[in-house]
């Protein structure tokens, strides 16, 4: 008795009942692990592994195991911590954002954005923490009084405004990702067979029991959380931002940063989620949940911001020129014809071209096709970054000190190290969590789907419950197009 | 405590809500209603009333813009006042965004709390769970049979003439 509805197309394909959502997504909750997944981990414990040596080095030697010198005294760490912060900003705009803008398709790919939010914002931290050389005193970034007299942090620094925002940005995405999870470690709970998994998940689902009081109280958090996190997301970049916008650096000291920021944040976390999906949903046959218009939907978030990008870059160019100061057009013709053209023209292929092949039917439900935009944009943004920070500092005012930038190998061992770090984190996530969030997808089951999955015949309900739920619908009205919204 | 429930379970939430509202009608005192998500318009169904949460929300947001701003006056402008790049000792525009960051900071924290301890969530090893499949596919409608004192038979044919699909007895043992 199922019919699709000529109305809107289902989120969820495959005409799924809620048992097989159960089902489809404990899979490999549940299943022993296999040796795809252990290959993975292999690869990605060895570059974690990489992670730890590069580490040592830097602790142990100093930061003189970087390529940083008296000139560039900021580069890859920025570049990296920028780079995975803004990565981190999709998974906050997908739960939080579009769950004030009820998006419903948003249900399918929220969970594993967000834990790829929470691991890229651990990834970001270990930059700075490990810049400041003496990690062990990482404290003293908190207003704390020290122990030389009653000396306070300053407040007036965005570096300070940092702490705070990456501090709060991180435990608020974990508090959101967490809530989220409980009703979905109560299903894994009730189902475990083994005493270890079922005693590990009812520790894990904090004693829920599905009452409707506590659904109830559940959705009113759900949606205050993507209440304040929206401003939040927005504010962290902001704030990342002005890092940089508040310093008197030519092509650093420009208006223009807190919204290109963001928007380049939001791009670049797309491609990834886009990157992680794509794999994601082949491996664990997550096709039904994770489809092509899932994948269509987020190519365009990611045209949109990869465009606002673009005018971003032309804008400064225009402003620079505008401004009539000599050595802000320096800093940016610097940029495209310096040493450093390279570095430039990759971002501007990579950030302001590719996203645009988006535009092409195609090309946006393609598979190989979006995963290698997706790479791209990654490459690209970290490019931007990269361009920001060091060719705005390699020609400063004097000349005599102008320099180049060479990573070293420890530079390299810790970028790569920190993707080491990030999928070993996502892969024991993918395994042990479910990573599509259950509860939220049987919730969008019956969307676009005129009778349920679970349609009980001989009752007569769909009549009746037409007038129990929307009591304003003609009779005439499928019930559910309301039901949901 | 042990306590007796009869237990109605249902397949879809469409008949599920027609069945509270007819059960309620009837006079049967619903315990409670476990669901594997949240459904919508079980709140009015049930006479649930509207949280209070968003209330708590909006105070300890207030305690984390006042407790910011208190703290930044006065390290910066009472307790070791500095001339930092020429600026005010307490420059207020320079203390937004931590001020900001701070009242998102208590008001996430301060809720979450609050909704664990309102609805006494905490890590435990056991969970009274009274069908465990309710967390799977199935929508439990729980009647406490020793509160309420209905005959179980009657309350079975009402339970099935509202569409449930099985009804159980259980009995649970609650602190």
């Amino acid at each position: 008795m199922q019919h699709v509805s000529a109305v809107r197309e289902p989120l969820v394909t495959g005409g799924k009942t809620y048992h097989d959502v159960t089902q489809d997504v404990c899979r490999q909750v549940e299943a022993k692990p296999n040796v795809r997944w252990m290959a993975a981990l292999s690869v990605a414990l060895f570059l974690f592994g990489v992670f730890l040596y590069s580490v040592y080095r830097t602790l142990w030697y100093g930061i003189g195991e970087w390529g940083l010198n008296k000139t560039i005294g900021w580069a890859w760490d920025i570049t990296n911590f920028v780079w995975w912060v803004g990565i981190g900003h999709a998974g906050t705009l997908i739960s939080a954002v579009l769950l004030l803008f009820r998006q419903k398709w948003r249900t399918s790919i929220n969970r594993a954005a967000e834990a790829m939010t929470i691991f890229a914002v651990i990834c970001a931290a270990m930059f700075p923490v490990l810049h400041m050389g003496r990690p062990w005193l990482a404290f003293w970034v908190l207003p704390l009084q020290n122990t030389f007299g009653s000396l306070w942090v300053n407040f007036n620094s965005p570096l300070l405004w940092d702490v705070f925002a990456i501090s709060t940005y991180f435990s608020v995405s974990l508090v959101f990702w967490y809530t989220g999870l409980i009703p979905d470690f109560a299903t894994i709970r009730d189902r475990a067979k083994g005493p270890i998994a079922r005693r590990a998940y009812a520790l894990l689902s904090f004693g829920w029991t599905g009452s409707a009081k506590h659904w109830s109280r559940y959705e009113t958090v759900s949606l205050i959380l993507a209440g304040v996190s929206t401003p939040l997301v927005l504010s962290v970049h902001t704030i990342v931002s002005m890092d940089f916008a508040t310093s008197v650096v030519p092509g650093w000291h420009t208006t223009i940063f807190p919204p290109y920021f963001v928007a380049g944040a939001i791009f670049s976390g797309f491609a990834m989620v886009l990157t992680l999906m794509l794999i994601t949903r082949v491996v664990f046959k997550l096709e039904d949940y994770i489809t092509l218009e899932h994948i269509a939907l987020m190519n365009k978030i990611m045209m949109i911001t990869g465009s606002i990008v673009g005018v971003a870059y032309i804008t400064e160019f225009f402003i620079a020129w505008y401004s009539q100061v000599e050595f802000e057009q320096y800093a940016f013709i610097n940029r495209a014809t310096g040493p450093y053209w390279w570095a430039y023209w990759s971002m501007m292929t990579c950030n302001v071209i590719t996203p645009q092949l988006v535009w092409i039917r195609k090309v946006r439900y393609s598979i190989p096709l979006t995963f290698v935009l997706s790479i791209i944009v990654n490459i690209g943004m970290w490019f931007e970054r990269f361009v920001i920070i060091v060719t705005s500092l390699h020609r400063d005012y004097l000349p005599s000190s102008w320099a180049m930038f060479s990573p070293t190998r420890i530079d390299v061992g810790i970028y790569v190290g920190t993707i080491g770090l990030f999928f070993t984190l996502f892969l024991l996530f993918a395994k042990f969590f479910p990573v599509i969030n259950m509860a939220e997808v049987k919730s969008i089951l019956k969307y676009g789907v005129d009778n349920g999955p679970t349609y009980v015949e001989g009752h007569g309900h769909h009549a009746h419950a037409q007038h129990a739920v929307t009591p304003g619908v003609p009779a005439s009205a499928p019930v559910n197009y309301n039901k949901h919204d | 405590m042990t306590k007796r429930f009869a237990l109605g379970i249902f397949d879809d939430e469409d008949v599920l809500l027609h069945a509270i509202e007819n059960i309620r009608a009837a006079g049967v005192k619903i315990h409670d209603v476990f669901t594997p998500f949240p459904v919508h318009g079980i709140d009015d169904a049930l006479g649930i009333e509207r949280s209070r949460l968003p209330i708590a929300a909006f105070f300890f947001g207030l305690c984390g813009t006042s407790f910011a701003l208190w703290m930044q006056i006065y390290m910066l402008g009472f307790d070791w006042p500095m001339i930092i790049g020429g600026k005010p000792h307490i420059a207020l525009p320079a203390f937004i965004p931590v001020t900001f960051e701070l009242t998102v900071l208590f008001c996430a924290w301060g809720m979450m709390i609050t909704f664990f301890t309102v609805c006494g969530l905490y890590p435990r090893l056991k969970v009274p769970v009274l069908d465990v499949r309710s967390t799977d596919d199935k929508f439990v409608m729980a009647i406490d049979l020793d509160n309420d004192n209905v005959d179980m038979n009657r309350l079975k044919q009402l339970l099935r003439d509202n569409g449930a699909s099985e009804v159980n007895e259980k009995e649970m043992t609650q602190k």
